[in-house]
């Protein structure tokens, strides 16, 4: 089916659009209630945000924040962008808009959560970059098999497999031997997802959970077989945090972005790259082209499945190159299932950055910011249940890939490519 | 000549055939792609696993540097111990039978709930999720109420089934609505799920009195299912739940083949566009799919709590909602394929546990096992090609990507 | 440069789709291979361009035997194709989609796009082909993508270029400016392979004619002395009559109105744009247009698979605006959707599932809760004979009949019961004469027996054909309102291309 090519500028909104926007609002709305209710009266004194450690060179002041105050003006604003969304709508900038009301909502709560007490605003948001890790390689590893034209539902697969891997080599061989493991044995698994789906026509979401209970089996059963008898092979070293001379005395940047250790670093350059590769040379065209429309690509001669091939597979050595970051780049040791769900959030994070690296990478910071919350805030005395704290990032990636993929077209064509 | 056209002038898409198009429609049966090769996939997987098993062996493996003989022979003898212990364990006696029912009822319900989402296109991987939430819903009704047993059961079973359904619902309608695609949503509701059960079993409403870790009050026992050859022995737990699962297939294959809903579930399933062009209602139907599908996982849930465990623990259904994908494949998506894969997967896990108990392999490798009976039973080709036999090539497709 | 083919066969399961084809051409001149819907011109061509390979039978180039393993060799041999089927990324630049496959690049693999840019400009100014290589393909009119085709073909250096159904998608305006194109790239020494199954055409301008009959050459002709009558009847096997029988129209009361429809599409603009007409009882009227100009949407919204912004939809005096599909199939609307893989079957289902696919909710394939499948194949039964649909049975899957019988499949049900109004969108496309034929008697029948006909076709000769009255639509709206006996195609062209 062709759709119209005609549009009309402004003026008309679709059914569902116009829909949608009330709908919208009505989260607005809700919020508003939710904050003035919860936060606004709920708060008795004020919270303090912490924005350098005691070591850091140069010092910036904590500024102290009533919460009844932060929350009576967040809710008006989002009472406002309520009844905006509902009268008229914010065109393309609605995800934006959304974006930060939402991240009101999350500025809010945090004051009425620290509510008399101080916060380290710095601690959270540098804790949230390196949650930030296994989403963004998660989500880098799922759009280079999707710009292609492939699924990868293996990606939680894959983490964990990276995980485990950089876990024994790191122990015995080292942290280097256990990175390039890691990567190794992702690229492995890609293999496998790229046999089944590209070779064998294999469903692609039910290859991508083969890989994942595949996994998930084999290293609880290796775990139990000898990881628990033998320490010493659990036991990797741990990546440490370097800062980068001068950027990293920026007051709170610094230590947010140029202290980390190197697979926050190795998540810059995996973004640059990516992003530059996808759009500016020769590789990525193609691999649009694949993915995009497979028989246009096929009918100049460029060869489908050896480009599917080449990057599931890469896509499979960032996966598991980013699983080893659960074990060397965190704590050192290997625990059944401990990547819990990163792969489908990385995945959630692709979407919401809409397949491009940089989007990816920024969807990952706000799951990164949920995830270390849930961290931050159990230090804190709030009267809400861990349980429902940790629940966040999940409910966040529903909301999320409820929120967004009917709106964001993917960039390919999914079926299996039949060469006449 | 025929009148068929050459594939170059038919539309270039491969058809969106049904999962399995040789089984959903009116039931033809080909021995080949129903029996033979999930047969030997189930061989092939065994294979596999034997190596994995003598990969795990670390002593062992050292011995190979030595003397090849001798870890040849340890190998085998590990390998064959471990399976001829898990083979006991699955049938080799009245308990061992006992267990593989037990266990069997809960993957078959399970099982269903995903071999009704593929019928229907959808992907539900949110079995475990759903398994809980109607667990609990069974364990409120059991241990809250106190009714005589003809109404208590029934009552408690309705309860597991709407707590499943509910759960199922939601990415049901989310898929519909939104777009978001049921493997994630499905998935990271099985994690909130874990998280809210974990959370139920610490209030008190919930929590067995006098307990400080997270275990519920006991079911009834006029709402538990009740043993049938205890009389024989107090040791053989099989109960009702066996009974159930059959007769809950039996009733799914009705309702898939014979009746309008189920030509409703699988049109969808086949071709959303086609069966909005016929007039149904899609979004309806996504969630009703999701909905019996939640349903039929929240009986197996229930199976858990009025049936093998009595009560409520943190994460009581374990991988099941796991296994159940890989068997849905196994059993074709057909009820009564399910049937019978539920049971050797029963078997696979009873013996596991034997097998764990009395060698030094772990009962982790039978998982290993079922997904490597998926990546088998799921690439037709890989099998024909390994074991050269010749049968209707077909390849799965049941996904379209994001995109509704 | 000469190129021949020789004994070049096919055979898929089931079928020969080529049988010993023998073909040659020159640079400098325009063979056209005529055939119908499934004579494997199309196989014949992908076989060419490496993307088959031929079971039997061998290429040679200047008298050399050429092995093709994919279009890649095709391409470095001199062959260039225009497909059907456009093969063209949709998100990608003009620019960019000529130099895919040989991109030119600075350093390290570096896009180089500046000079992609330049050199389309140079061939797009060569031809006076107007292309502009910065704009994105998704928002160009298939006109103009058709030349960014060409371009692609010519930037490769191509000798011989094959067009596959080039016409099929334009106005008759837009004919006659591609057939320019082709004589100046003959002109140039190009040589052109040109395939189609429209006869008026091969006589305007090719130089050679070759005829495809279920998959072999059955002959050849020269245009100065070939008449279209002499060419259908070899292109079908029989004497065809190229005139559709049927009588006056007697048009009676209302039973589709249409009043200020507007309906929007996926993205928030407005596909059909403040539309009103009327069907009567005993009258065909046909919607003609080049694909894209709101008719999909229109019939959508009729169907009441697309939600109306704005207007109403009035069935038989009852106002229909945003009902379902099953309310208005229920109020005695057939309608045959314009893809009849994608909507109007499942392919994965027998024919018996097909036959009873919206109607199975009701007496007799069901009491509302159980199908009753005996009786649903007996009813299959029935329509397979009535319909002629050549099958061997009524329970294998819709997938393994030919497009013709898929649709006749499709035919057969909505017009197997009382309607009162049919919406039939390309009821004939891509499919044998011997289907067309059939189809196009069952609606001029259904019109005499008293229903109210819409066709919506981008095929001008087939709105004409069928037609008692004619609606044109450009841009979403109707821009002209005809009859057949008033208009000629050329003038339709124009308002198909937004004159008014």
């Amino acid at each position: 089916m062709t759709a119209t090519l005609t549009q009309h500028a402004e003026g008309v909104r679709s059914p569902a659009e116009i829909r949608r926007s009330r709908v919208l609002a009505i989260v607005y709305l809700v919020l508003a209630v939710l904050v003035l209710v919860a936060f606004g009266f709920g708060s008795e004194g004020s919270a303090t945000f912490v924005l350098s450690r005691p070591g850091d060179a140069i010092q910036v002041g904590s500024p102290t924040i009533p919460g009844s105050g932060l929350a009576f003006v967040v809710s008006a604003v989002l009472a406002f962008l309520g009844a905006r969304q509902w009268m008229a709508g914010f065109g393309s900038r609605t995800n934006l808009v959304l974006a930060i009301g939402l991240g009101l909502v999350a500025f809010s709560f945090l004051a009425w959560a620290a509510d008399g007490a101080s916060f380290s605003l710095v601690g959270l948001l540098q804790e949230a970059m390196k949650r930030a890790v296994p989403i963004t390689f998660g989500a880098v590893s799922g759009l280079l098999c999707e710009r292609t034209g492939i699924i990868n539902i293996g990606i939680e697969g894959m983490l964990l497999a990276g995980a485990f891997t950089g876990a024994i080599v790191g122990s015995t061989l080292g942290a280097a031997a256990g990175m390039i493991g890691a990567a190794l044995v992702g690229g492995l698994l890609a293999v496998l997802l790229a046999v089944l789906t590209v070779k064998y026509r294999v469903d692609q979401i039910i290859a991508g959970v083969v890989i994942n209970i595949f996994v998930l089996g084999l290293t609880s059963f290796y775990t139990s077989q000898f990881l628990v008898e033998n320490p010493a092979l659990n036991n990797a070293p741990i990546m440490r945090a370097f800062g980068i001379p001068i950027l990293s005395d920026i007051p709170l940047i610094g230590p947010v972005l140029f202290d980390q250790n190197i697979f926050v670093y190795g998540m810059y350059v995996l973004v640059g790259v990516t992003s530059f590769a996808l759009f500016r040379t020769k590789w990525g065209l193609r691999t649009r082209a694949v993915g995009e429309k497979p028989r246009a690509a096929d009918t100049v001669g460029i060869h489908v499945f050896r480009m599917k091939y080449l990057n599931v597979i890469m896509g499979g050595l960032v996966a598991g190159f980013g699983g080893a970051y659960f074990t060397i780049g965190s704590v050192g040791r290997f625990d059944e299932n401990m990547t819990a769900g990163r792969g489908f959030i990385g995945l959630a994070a692709m979407i919401f950055g809409r397949w491009h690296p940089v989007g990816a990478i920024s969807a990952a910071l706000v799951f990164g910011l949920a995830d270390s919350l849930q961290v931050k805030l159990g230090i804190l005395d709030t009267p809400i249940p861990s349980e429902f704290l940790a629940m966040a990032p999940y409910l966040v990636t529903i909301v999320v890939v409820a929120g967004l993929v009917g709106r964001s077209r993917p960039p390919s064509d999914y079926t299996a490519y039949v060469k006449e | 000549m025929t009148d068929q056209l050459t594939p170059s002038e038919v539309e270039p898409e491969p058809p969106e055939g049904s999962f399995f198009g040789d089984l959903t429609g009116s039931g033809r049966i080909d021995w080949r792609s129903n029996v033979l090769i999930p047969a030997l996939a189930i061989l092939s997987a065994l294979i596999v696993g034997a190596l994995i098993i003598a990969l795990g062996d670390l002593d062992t493996l050292r011995l190979w540097r030595s003397s090849p003989g001798d870890a040849l022979g340890v190998t085998v003898e590990t390998v064959a111990d471990a399976y001829g212990a898990l083979f006991k364990g699955a049938l080799g006696s009245v308990n061992a039978i006992s267990e593989t029912l037990t266990r069997a009822a809960p993957l078959i319900l399970a099982g269903l709930a995903v071999a009704v989402g593929f019928q229907a296109g959808l992907f539900n991987i949110g079995a475990n999720g759903q398994m809980l939430i109607g667990g609990m819903f069974a364990l409120v009704i059991g241990f809250q109420f106190d009714l005589p047993i003809i109404l208590h059961l029934p009552i408690a079973i309705i309860a597991a089934f709407i707590g499943g359904a509910l759960w199922g619902a939601i990415p049901g309608y989310l898929r519909a609505k939104t777009g978001a695609h049921e493997v994630i949503t499905t998935i990271m509701l099985n994690f909130v799920a874990l998280r809210l059960v974990d959370y139920w079993l610490t209030i008190p409403f919930f929590q067995l009195e006098g307990r400080t870790d997270p275990v519920s009050k006991s079911v009834l026992e006029s709402a538990r299912y009740p043993e049938l050859i205890a009389f024989i022995n107090p040791r053989y737990r099989v109960h009702l739940g066996i009974v159930i699962a059959v007769l809950v297939a039996v009733g799914v294959w009705w309702l898939l083949f014979r009746s309008t809903i189920g030509f409703e579930f699988r049109a969808v399933g086949a071709n959303p566009d086609g069966a909005k062009y016929a007039g149904m209602n899609v979004v309806l139907l996504y969630v009703a799919v999701m909905a019996t599908a939640g349903g039929l996982a929240g009986l197996a849930g229930g199976d858990q709590v009025l049936g093998t465990l009595g009560r409520g623990t943190p994460g009581f259904v374990g991988v099941i909602g796991f296994d159940a994908i890989a068997l849905a494949l196994l059993g074709r998506s057909h009820p009564y394929g399910v049937v019978a894969a539920g049971l050797l997967f029963g078997g696979l896990s009873a013996g596991g546990q034997a097998m764990q108990a009395t060698t030094d392999v772990g009962i982790d490798i039978v998982q290993v096992i079922q997904a490597l009976i998926i990546v088998f039973i799921a690439a037709p080709a890989l099998i024909k090609a390994i074991y050269r036999v010749r049968a209707e090539a077909e390849s799965t497709q049941v996904s379209q990507g994001w995109a509704t | 440069m000469k190129l021949e083919l020789k004994g070049i066969t096919k055979r898929f399961p089931g079928v020969v789709a080529n049988d010993h084809v023998d073909l040659e051409i020159e640079t400098g001149e325009i063979l056209c291979l005529l055939g119908e819907n499934g004579a494997g011109k199309s196989t014949l061509m992908n076989i060419l361009y490496g993307l088959y390979s031929a079971d039997e039978g061998e290429i040679l180039i200047d008298g050399e035997v050429q092995h093709f393993a994919g279009p890649g060799d095709a391409i470095a041999a001199g062959i260039g194709m225009v497909h059907q089927h456009f093969m063209l990324v949709p998100v990608f630049t003009v620019a960019e989609n000529v130099v895919l496959g040989v991109e030119p690049t600075t350093t390290g693999g570096v896009l180089d796009i500046n000079e992609a840019r330049e050199d389309v400009r140079q061939i797009s100014n060569q031809y006076n082909l107007a292309v502009d290589p910065d704009a994105v393909i998704e928002d160009l009119p298939v006109g103009i993508q058709q030349r960014v085709e060409i371009i692609k073909v010519l930037f490769r250096d191509a000798e011989i270029l094959v067009f596959d159904e080039p016409t099929a998608v334009l106005t008759p305006q837009e004919v006659d400016e591609f057939f320019k194109i082709i004589d100046k790239l003959k002109d140039d020494g190009k040589g052109i392979i040109f395939i189609t199954h429209k006869l008026k055409e091969v006589l305007e301008v090719a130089d050679r004619i070759a005829v495809l009959r279920r998959g072999a050459v059955v002959g050849s002709a020269d245009p100065a002395t070939a008449t279209e009558s002499g060419l259908a009847e070899m292109m079908v096997g029989r004497p065809v009559d190229l005139k559709v029988d049927k009588s006056e129209a007697d048009p009676k009361d209302v039973v589709l109105s249409v009043k200020n429809l507007t309906v929007t599409n996926l993205f928030g603009g407005t596909a059909v744009d403040d539309v009103s007409f009327e069907v009567r009882r005993n009258e065909i009227v046909g919607i003609a247009g080049v694909q894209g100009n709101g008719q999909t949407e229109l019939v959508e919204a009729l169907t009441g698979l697309r939600e109306i912004a704005a207007g109403t939809v009035i069935i038989k005096g009852e106002d229909h605006t945003n009902s379902t599909p099953r309310q208005i199939h229920d109020s005695g609307v057939a309608h045959v959707p314009e893809d009849r893989q994608r909507s109007g079957l499942v392919l994965g289902f027998s024919l018996t599932e097909n036959f009873v696919l919206d109607s199975y909710y009701q007496k007799p394939f069901s009491d509302g809760i159980k199908m009753d499948w005996k009786r649903s194949r007996s009813e299959a039964e029935r329509l397979i004979e009535e319909f002629d649909v050549r099958t061997p049975s009524s329970e294998i899957p819709a997938s393994n009949l030919s497009g013709g019988n898929q649709q006749k499949v499709i035919v057969a049900r909505e017009f197997g019961r009382q309607v009162d109004l049919v919406i039939a969108s390309q009821p004939t496309r891509g499919i044998d004469v011997g289907s067309i034929e059939f189809i196009h008697e069952r609606i001029i029948e259904e019109r005499d027996a008293g229903a109210a006909v819409l066709i919506v076709s981008t095929e001008l000769d087939e709105v004409m054909a069928l037609s008692d009255r004619i609606l044109v639509m450009f841009d979403g709206k109707v821009v002209a309102e005809t009859k057949p006996s008033e208009t000629t195609n050329t003038e339709l062209g124009l308002y198909m291309a937004g004159a008014s």
